[in-house]
């Protein structure tokens, strides 16, 4: 079975989150994705922990295995003239060239688009940065973490009587990429059609945005600015997570109707307490909610997460567990889904990859080679892909263009 | 880059983003609802807080760039002009119960066979198939299933969502990059196909580092409220730090990528008096992450709170970036609408809509395309508003036929 993007040929400059994640979707149906690495300025996923037996290393890191998959790596040192020259080998070679730098790091390194474009006229370059190419904010540079405050999602998470809360996640860089690799996608199909390229630049702060965009009309329109108010929502009640047996265990559970408020009362048993006026419609649900959520939780403090989940979900109620990332591994749910993959890593060992949320039914992904370790395929790149002769290889080696 | 390319859009709140994003890259995009307008319509917030199916601003934020019209698929007529409509259209996009499709006879199956290069996308809360494949959800739900919602909040209460519903555009997101793939297929082969995608699993990715620190260590990460979790095991540093006026967001990078960073931050804070020996003596070079104690990282932490104390979120932003530390104020939409970056790119757009009497201000691009220079066409559609354009022109039925259409209550 052929991968959809099987030839496409992608020279991956990217780093971090944010641009890996863009050609991972690429390289998981096939795509050849060379990742352009140097141990001189390793990939930040590579400095992360978790680590392999707690023993740092840039080989070591689960967390940079989790998300590379499928990819190649070119070991190269972009400080140096004749590492650049390498790398323009591989923009000749390239259909698509993708980073994730701050603006004006790859102009520095002879790399900007018009650089690639003197090499390859249809060049598809994709730019994903943290504000975006130009503008009075282009250079202000970061990871991707201060973005969760510049997008503005902290007002709206958090309790009423405490302040907001961050993303616990670089979360900009795992939004932007589903906007980037459709656009990209689109690209890469209009030069087959037209054989027109094109430079696509991504600000991961506007693409944040995107994902506020009823607070922004709601402002815009009502003037009204995000609030925290825990887990509530003014379509629900009970809404919310509820504490169940055991140590941090939580189920989260969300009645929106009156048919599965019904459910709901069943599902617990029909204490008298839901008969109460104070509890009869949504309006009154909301207006006595504290004293509501008290009482759910005091039923379901006497079950697992996962008893509470099969009852509700058992009485037409949406519901379920809280899941921890220990629980996101066991989830039957996602077992027999196969979205887990165990992959065996060089110097790791068995380790999952993270999967696609989406199944293509003619084309699926696959899981064809584990995250490489740094300039694992220096040799293969350069023999197999550049077709640098033996002599030139040598010659490049001792001028230090390699890694 | 799509334009010519058209798109039936079925979904509900849980797969909106995906016919916006088409919509956005140039695809006519026909959002097809049930006659009386989709339930999600009563999603708010909505204009002036008045609940109308014509005025969620939900509805409006993710609808626009299509055209609207109303179709009962529950009726034999309704299917025989959905699968008219099928053989002109190269998407579909769904997010109904699994199975019902297939109930209607408007499956993928039956679908291909009248136009062999349909795609069509199907958005659930767990995809398909599977144990918890017919498990009702909600933002909530899919947020608790999917990992994110563990990781949030405070250590000394439940774990919180995001009360901007995320997941539904996590699945929207993913579902437009899947039916790009699935089109991109299409246009070497011929042949279209069915793309399944899973709420739960499309949140997964927002977990980060959490499942390898779990395979690698046995370690379940968990909220932190506004430190930072899930990096080192020995200690947790700030992310969310008062100032003077709101809040900003930074966090210690350790090692050689942060210690031009912290010596540039720890300079700005003595300039002002505001450093005490603790951190002018500490060795930035020699700060590693992974070492340090938490009673380490909170004195250093010290003298940088009592700095942000002392400045607005404009003062702290604009001095850090020119310093080259990364802080950034947290944004109220006010901000961010007054935000010079997003202006100066153009960001923010002006929608008009006539019945409501003006215009409102909506993101604009996710993406700068030259090609294709991006544009909001067209407001998110009313209940049927464009069943003439697209029956009587697309389809060439006549006024009667639609009239008798209308009566039956097939639109």
């Amino acid at each position: 079975m052929s991968g959809v993007f099987d030839g496409l040929k992608v020279a991956d400059f990217s780093w971090a989150i944010a641009g890996p994640l863009v050609t991972r979707y690429l390289a998981d149906f096939g795509a050849t994705v060379i990742r352009v690495e140097s141990s001189q300025r390793p990939c930040l996923l590579r400095l992360s922990a978790p680590y392999k037996e707690r023993v740092a290393g840039i080989n070591r890191g689960g967390y940079f295995a989790f998300f590379n998959a499928n990819k190649y790596s070119l070991g190269l040192n972009l400080g140096n003239a004749k590492g650049i020259e390498v790398a323009k080998k591989l923009v000749a070679w390239a259909d698509v060239v993708v980073e994730n730098f701050s603006p004006g790091r790859m102009e520095a390194w002879g790399l900007g688009y018009e650089d690639l474009k003197r090499i390859k006229p249809d060049i598809i370059m994709l730019r994903s940065s943290n504000q975006g190419q130009f503008g009075p904010h282009a250079s202000y540079s970061s990871t991707g973490v201060p973005l969760i405050g510049l997008s503005g999602f902290p007002p709206f998470i958090g309790w009423p009587d405490r302040t907001p809360l961050p993303v616990p996640v670089a979360y900009t860089d795992i939004v932007s990429p589903r906007f980037a690799t459709a656009a990209l996608i689109a690209a890469i199909d209009y030069r087959r059609r037209t054989g027109e390229g094109q430079c696509i630049d991504v600000s991961q702060f506007e693409t944040g945005v995107h994902f506020l965009g009823p607070a922004v009309l709601d402002y815009v329109v009502n003037g009204r600015e995000g609030s925290q108010t825990g887990n509530a929502s003014p379509h629900g009640a009970p809404h919310g997570a509820y504490r169940c047996k055991g140590d941090d265990r939580w189920c989260a559970i969300a009645v929106f109707t009156d048919a599965e408020w019904d459910g709901f009362c069943k599902a617990i048993g029909n204490p008298p307490w839901t008969t109460a006026p104070i509890f009869s419609t949504l309006h009154n649900r909301k207006e006595n909610e504290d004293k509501l959520n008290q009482l759910v939780e005091e039923w379901s403090m006497n079950f697992t997460a996962e008893e509470v989940m099969t009852r509700m979900q058992s009485a037409g109620v949406a519901a379920g567990i809280v899941q921890s990332s220990a629980d996101l591994v066991a989830d039957p749910h996602l077992k027999h889904r196969g979205y887990f993959l165990k992959l065996n890593h060089e110097e790791i060992g068995p380790i999952s990859s993270l999967g696609q949320a989406f199944k293509l039914s003619k084309t699926p992904a696959e899981a064809r080679m584990p995250a490489p370790s740094l300039g694992k395929h220096t040799d293969y790149v350069r023999t197999e892909i550049l077709d640098i002769s033996d002599e030139e290889f040598v010659e490049l080696l001792q001028a230090g263009a390699f890694d | 880059m799509l334009s010519g390319l058209r798109v039936l859009d079925l979904a509900d709140e849980k797969g909106f983003l995906c016919g916006r994003m088409l919509g956005d890259l140039g695809a006519d995009v026909i959002k097809v609802e049930k006659p009386g307008g989709d339930p999600s319509r009563h999603i708010g917030p909505f204009y002036h807080d008045i609940p109308d199916p014509e005025k969620s601003l939900y509805w409006f934020v993710f609808n626009s760039n299509k055209r609207g019209i109303t179709l009962n698929i529950e009726t034999a007529g309704g299917q025989e002009i959905f699968k008219r409509l099928v053989e002109k259209a190269d998407f579909v996009i769904e997010s109904f119960p699994p199975g019902y499709m297939k109930k209607l006879g408007l499956d993928y199956p039956a679908l291909s066979q009248i136009n062999r290069k349909i795609v069509v996308t199907s958005i659930t809360p767990f995809g398909q198939t599977g144990p918890y494949r017919d498990y009702k959800s909600s933002d909530i739900v899919s947020m608790a299933m999917g990992g994110l919602m563990y990781l949030t909040g405070e250590p000394d209460r439940a774990p919180l969502r995001i009360n901007v519903p995320q997941s539904y555009l996590h699945a929207g997101g993913d579902a437009a990059v899947g039916s790009m793939i699935a089109y991109y297929h299409r246009q070497q082969s011929g042949e279209g196909q069915h793309v399944d995608v899973s709420m739960q699993e499309s949140l997964i990715w927002t977990t980060a580092s959490a499942v390898p620190f779990f395979e690698l260590h046995g370690t379940i990460i968990k909220r932190t409220g506004a430190l930072r979790a899930g990096h080192y095991e020995n200690a947790m540093e700030r992310q969310l730090w008062p100032c003077k006026d709101g809040f900003v967001i930074f966090n210690i990078v350790g090692g050689v990528f942060g210690a031009k960073i912290n010596r540039a931050l720890t300079e700005w804070i003595d300039s002002e008096g505001l450093a005490d020996d603790f951190i002018k003596g500490t060795d930035w070079q020699k700060f590693d992450m992974a070492t340090v104690t938490q009673d380490t990282i909170e004195r250093v932490e010290k003298p940088i709170g009592r700095f942000f104390l002392n400045h607005t979120k404009a003062e702290i932003y604009e001095g850090a970036m020119g310093r080259g530390i990364g802080v950034c104020p947290v944004s109220t939409i006010e901000d961010l609408l007054q935000n010079p970056q997003l202006m100066a790119r153009e960001f923010w757009v002006e929608v008009a809509h006539p019945e409501l009497g003006e215009n409102i201000t909506y993101p604009g691009a996710s993406a700068i395309t030259p090609v294709a220079p991006f544009k909001i066409r067209r407001r998110a559609p009313l209940i049927g508003e464009h069943n003439q354009e697209v029956y009587g022109g697309d389809l060439g039925l006549t006024e009667t036929e639609l009239n008798n259409l209308k009566q039956s209550k097939v639109i």
